[in-house]
């Protein structure tokens, strides 16, 4: 992790010259492809905030929210948008997944990357009144289970339906996957019972967790959560063990990360760099990070683009097992 | 409200035709809805897919329209619209038509400044101070209240740019 | 009795000067947001987020949710006076609300309105400080088949009860359901009815076609009269307020069964929207004169705002219980709550008690204030009808373009907006009833959704709509409300037939 960030650093630290060389004059707007209160909402509320109360831009900065066709019309939006240096997107795995799943004519090879401010883990959640203690235990009563095992939450092709499908078929296991309209609506679904596990992000079920209404059998990551504060009476973010760990091999995690229309000049892509990277080192932003549990991972310039390119691939290859291709 | 009883006597639109005329189109909507509906799967796979419920919609605005269709041609023909009111209408209609095709071009400012002049100086009877003080007041108490209160970006054009925005 | 004690400590919270000021600009922007289309509570809200993250969390939520409550009230100006819903829970209140202003009693029209409001979020205040904790748990038993049932439910209350084209009102009510179905299909993830149009992939949102088919068409139609308004001879004095409230208590039951139907559908979450044209709907029915609504009956009126106005309150409760937002204005109070360090959930009753129950004391007040200041504003709202037409006309439309421009950002909209007025008039000319469309495209692909998710769950199994008390209960009500309309309304529906005269069309 250490050296990814010292990475991004020089990478972010090279055009840091000519970035003073441009400054907004306008107000700055953020699109959201999310509704408001979303997470994705409330990261770019959280990067209002920092902005405004730390004085970092002299311009206004404002939230549009356009959650229209699962952020397709917020994409096409900066599309149509090329060269205007005063508009950006906060983006999620959507950026691809939804040209993918919708064969939108958007790409963002087609937008100016400019950095990637986490990234936000999925986990596994099942009711606090089942019986199931690791993810063996789930899956061993998926296979069990007829009819099938219920999963929900954000929404069709989305990428919690993705990692349901990815499970079926590392587990070889059967679940019905019940596309809710967000992951609010499907922890509290998960709460009432309704159905038997959903693939929250930890901000999204931490309340019913604390609550004990729910608990984590595992996280989809590589390695678990670095947060040792306790949550519950005896647990932490860093005490869920991982998936792969209990022998159910799905890894996915999902980045959280700021693009700006295409044609913008490299002095106008260096100065919100830069400014993203003073974002990170707020009191505010590192608040919000530790109190939704992300994994802190900043990089932009190249580190960012190979990310990028490296993780629609994998995107690529899951949907493309899963079915989730498009072809409307 | 707009009965047209007391008027029936002037020459107008028939109503009989645009009743048609709407029960086609509604018809010609449902048929647009069946053809997308059936091409992407309206049937029923361990619960409805996802053309299932428009396609049965698509079903009934056919019929109903069709019925609507029926009533209009058997029932006694009045007047939809006398030509006097489709005049009215229509000097209101156009300006609007024009100012939403401005907003495209010159931006929402000074589109409405024009559409406040041209109604007012048209349709009202006021002095020109007056006119000129709406025309001048009324985009900038928008501009005042949505970009710089409400934070919102409304539609843009060459003035505002001109002015830095 | 614990809570009341604690409801003390948080009116003493709340009371202080600057949660009073704090209260007050909040309900006076709430009501600007709430009056100007397109631009609404999660945006007044949205907007003033940022300024509160250094400040007090409570201060700070007294702010916000003033905002919410004063565009509550705001909401209902406009539907009144220019038949253009300022919020989607107000159109049910331009049923009735814009003839009475057109008869002259725009002044009665709003003190009613404002008056409903106030005590239907009464009780949803009432609700959240009693019986909270239960209510919240209430809330858990909705799964997709239960919120098919509301949805259900909601339709059966509504329809069913026109004096139009039967077929017209079918005509209309599939029109509806297919607006709404066009865009992204959450169920399947695909986009349907967008013919490959880059425009309609977002779909056609509410509030504009709203602007459009009330507002924009009601200028065309006004028109055709005459260069002038119909309701000019309002009275402006403040003493309609008070002649208004002494009719209202003969409206008891209405009063009582929106403000029931607002806690649930707030609380379920089946949102304000739904709860406005359910309690519409049922006062509708059990009135002796159902022939008089749409013609300027107050109860028309009362209705619709008792129970958006109960259920935008109880929907802060699952809100704060749970951590489910209600509606899209306590989606971004939710995401304040968070940014302030506040973790809203069950715990929240138990960890911040001086938070919540301030909260809830300035749930009290800042209604009152609202109250005051709206009733206070209710004579230069009516002195509005006097302005002339040529003047005010534009300026309307100038304010529906900028509404239906706002609500998604897009200048596409506006064009919509156009459409929909030109359809807007020529359905009214033609006696195609706008309600049933207007409830359609509100609830159409929810109920659609929830019917699907449903369906997934129980492996295509129909007997899921009945497998519970709940749901069961929910559906035979739905049921009865839909089969007892045609029974009651059978005998005089003969009796019309036989009339020779066409029944006048309801125009909405």
């Amino acid at each position: 992790m250490q050296s990814i960030v010292k990475a991004a650093l020089a990478a972010t630290l090279l055009p840091v010259g000519p970035a003073l060389a441009w400054e907004p004059t306008k107000p700055i707007e953020i699109i959201v492809p999310f509704p408001p209160g979303g997470s994705s909402d409330q990261m770019a509320r959280t990067i209002q905030g920092a902005i405004q109360k730390n004085n970092l831009v002299s311009q206004p900065i404002i939230i549009v929210n356009k959650p229209a066709a699962a952020g397709g019309e917020a994409m096409l939006d900066i599309q149509k948008s090329a060269g205007d240096p005063h508009k950006l997107i906060t983006t999620s795995s959507g950026i691809y997944m939804t040209p993918l799943a919708t064969k939108l004519p958007v790409s963002w090879k087609n937008f100016t990357p400019v950095a990637m401010m986490a990234q936000d883990a999925f986990l596994l959640w099942v009711n606090a009144s089942t019986p199931y203690k690791t993810a063996g235990d789930f899956v061993a009563a998926a296979k069990a289970a007829n009819p099938p095992l219920k999963t929900g939450g954000n929404g069709s092709k989305r990428e919690d339906h993705l990692i349901s499908v990815t499970m079926e078929q590392a587990a070889g296991i059967k679940i019905t996957y019940i596309p809710y309209q967000g992951g609010g609506p499907s922890s509290v679904q998960l709460a009432g019972g309704h159905i038997d596990a959903n693939m929250n992000n930890p901000a999204e079920e931490i309340a019913n967790w604390r609550s004990g209404a729910v608990k984590p059998l595992c996280v989809f990551s590589d390695k678990p959560l670095g947060y040792t504060q306790k949550i519950t009476a005896d647990m932490s973010w860093a005490d869920v063990p991982t998936c792969v760990s209990q022998g159910l091999d799905v890894n996915y995690q999902m980045l959280r990360g700021m693009f700006m229309p295409g044609k913008v000049t490299p002095e106008q892509q260096a100065f919100y760099v830069n400014l993203f990277k003073k974002v990170t080192e707020t009191a505010d932003w590192k608040a919000y990070v530790e109190r939704n549990a992300l994994v802190p991972d900043f990089r932009s310039g190249d580190a960012f683009v190979s990310f990028l390119t490296t993780d629609e691939q994998k995107h690529k290859d899951l949907m493309g097992k899963a079915g989730f291709i498009g072809t409307n | 409200m707009t009965e047209t009883s007391q008027t029936a006597t002037e020459p107008g639109l028939s109503r009989r035709m645009v009743e048609i005329l709407v029960a086609l189109v509604l018809m010609g909507l449902a048929g647009l809805v069946l053809w997308d509906s059936y091409e992407r799967g309206a049937g029923w796979d361990a619960g409805p897919q996802n053309g299932f419920f428009p396609a049965r919609v698509g079903w009934i605005l056919l019929i109903a329209a069709a019925a609507a269709l029926v009533s209009a041609v058997r029932r006694e023909d009045s007047v939809f619209v006398t030509y006097g009111q489709l005049r009215m209408v229509g000097s209101v209609f156009a300006p609007l038509f024009l100012y939403v095709l401005a907003i495209e071009f010159v931006g929402i400012y000074t589109a409405s400044a024009l559409f406040m002049a041209v109604f007012m100086v048209m349709l009202g009877e006021f002095r020109w101070w007056q006119t000129l003080l709406a025309v001048v007041a009324v985009p900038l108490v928008a501009f005042w209240v949505f970009e710089i209160q409400f934070r919102l970006s409304l539609p843009k054009g060459p003035v505002e740019a001109m002015l830095g925005f | 009795m614990d809570d009341l004690h604690q409801l003390m400590l948080g009116f003493q919270v709340a009371l202080s000067w600057t949660n009073v000021m704090f209260m007050i600009v909040g309900v006076l922007l709430g009501i600007v947001v709430g009056v100007l289309p397109g631009l609404g509570g999660p945006n007044g809200v949205a907007i003033l987020l940022p300024l509160t993250f250094g400040m007090d969390p409570t201060s700070a939520i007294i702010l916000l949710s003033s905002i919410y409550w004063g565009a509550l009230f705001g909401g209902a100006i406009t539907s009144i006076l220019f038949n253009i819903p300022g919020e989607a829970w107000s159109v049910a209140t331009t049923f009735d609300g814009y003839p009475m202003a057109q008869q002259g009693k725009a002044g009665e029209a709003l003190t009613a309105a404002f008056t409903a409001s106030f005590i239907g979020a009464l009780a949803g205040v009432i609700l959240i400080t009693f019986v909270a904790p239960l209510v919240a748990k209430f809330a858990l038993r909705f799964g997709p088949a239960e919120f098919f049932g509301v949805f259900f439910l909601t339709f059966c209350s509504f329809i069913g009860m026109g004096k139009e084209n039967k077929a017209k009102i079918v005509a209309s009510l599939a029109i509806g359901f297919l607006l709404a179905a066009v865009g992204l299909d959450t169920i399947s993830g695909d986009l349907r009815l967008t013919f490959g149009v880059s425009e309609l992939i977002k779909g056609f949102d509410f509030l504009v076609v709203v602007i459009g088919l009330f507002g924009v068409s009601e200028i065309l139609l006004t028109i055709e009269e005459g260069l002038h308004f119909k309701g000019k001879k309002a009275q402006i004095d403040l003493k309609v307020v008070l002649r208004t409230w002494a009719a209202l208590p003969r409206y008891w039951a209405t009063l009582i069964r929106s403000s029931i139907v607002g806690m649930w559908m707030g609380v379920t979450p089946g949102g304000a929207i739904a709860a406005s044209f359910m309690g519409y709907g049922l006062a509708k029915r059990f009135s002796r004169t159902p022939e008089n609504f749409g013609r300027g009956e107050i109860e028309g009126v009362l209705a619709p705002e008792t129970a958006a106005h109960a259920a935008g309150t109880s929907a802060l409760l699952p809100m704060l219980a749970l951590g489910i937002p209600g509606s899209a204005t306590a989606a971004v109070l939710l995401g304040g709550l968070m940014i302030w360090g506040l973790q809203p959930g069950p715990l929240l009753f138990i960890e911040n008690k001086e938070f919540v129950w301030g909260l809830i004391a300035s749930m009290y007040l800042g209604n009152v204030a609202g109250l005051l200041i709206v009733l206070a504003t209710v004579p230069v709202f009516a002195a509005i009808m006097r302005i002339p037409f040529a003047l005010v006309a534009p300026i309307i439309l100038i304010v529906c373009a900028i509404g239906a421009y706002t609500v998604e950002s897009s200048r596409f909209d506006i064009w919509l907006m156009l459409v929909f007025g030109v359809i807007g008039y020529i359905f009214k000319k033609l006696d195609y009833p706008l309600a049933p469309l207007v409830l359609a495209l509100v609830l159409g692909d929810r109920a659609e959704d929830a019917f699907r998710q449903a369906l997934l769950g129980s492996g295509g199994n129909l007997s899921v709509f009945f497998s519970n008390g709940l749901v069961s209960t929910l559906m035979v009500m739905g049921l009865a409300l839909l089969f007892w309309g045609p029974l009651s309304a059978g005998t005089g529906f003969l009796r019309r037939r036989l009339a020779p005269a066409r029944s006048a069309p309801l125009g909405r």
